[in-house]
């Protein structure tokens, strides 16, 4: 049975933009090879981490969005565990209200890439700067809210 | 002085009450690739709030957690920091 499955990889940031093309190519042609059907892609670009992995602070991400056997989903992790340029991967299977809202993320390109947010806070001083921050009214709080009424 | 007190409380309790927001606004699905969104339902540490604070259904504390946990994974939320907000 074929099924939605939507999958994120996070390359190292130290590749050139044309290395991060051919991995990219790469992972589709293994996934149209057998038998798979890209419905959707987005590329994210070099993205801040949350939490530094393998000492790096950063990664180019990277979504694709497929149709596919599930047998499928065991050849493409396999071959991003041998590529050693992938630092991260998630593959989940898409339910009825997954497919929902990714189609209505699609009508939405301010969704996409997602926001870049940094939390690394470095020094002293600029945990500071936060808590004076935190202590002010924050813009942060609208911007959420408004997100909140998107999604509904 | 104790019945003021006792109704002040009260009055605090029938104020706010509790509510599932993805019940009331009907999200279906909650997206680990919104970070911003899931910030509002963690902690300044990045703890993941009880629903017993939120007032999220168990449903969707359970689908919630998912997408959170999902998040951390792909370095969209930390799994541990300090002043996330």
């Amino acid at each position: 049975m074929q099924k939605y499955y939507e999958t994120v990889f996070m390359l190292n940031p130290v590749l050139s933009a044309e290395q991060v093309k051919d991995t990219v190519q790469k992972f589709k042609n293994i996934i149209t090879s057998q038998g798979g059907e890209i419905t959707h892609e987005e590329d994210w670009g070099l993205r801040q981490l949350a939490y530094p992995i393998k000492k790096k602070s950063s990664a180019f991400y990277y979504l694709i969005e497929f149709k596919s056997e599930g047998k499928l989903i065991k050849t493409l992790e396999t071959e991003y565990h041998r590529d050693e340029q992938v630092i991260r991967y998630l593959t989940v299977a898409l339910d009825k209200y997954a497919l929902e809202w990714a189609n209505k993320r699609k009508t939405k390109p301010h969704l996409i890439p997602p926001p870049v947010i940094s939390y690394e806070i470095k020094d002293k001083e600029e945990k500071q700067i936060r808590e004076r921050v935190r202590e002010a009214p924050s813009k942060v709080e609208k911007t959420t809210n408004t997100e909140a009424e998107e999604k509904e | 002085m104790n019945s003021i007190l006792s109704e002040t409380l009260h009055s605090k309790n029938e104020a706010r009450k509790k509510y599932c927001r993805f019940k009331k606004n009907g999200i279906k699905y909650i997206d680990y690739k919104d970070p911003e969104f899931l910030l509002k339902f963690v902690n300044e540490q990045g703890r993941i709030l009880p629903r017993r604070i939120t007032g999220t259904s168990l449903k969707y504390q359970r689908r919630l957690a998912k997408a959170i946990k999902r998040a951390r994974h792909l370095a969209l939320l930390p799994f541990m920091t300090d002043g996330l907000k």
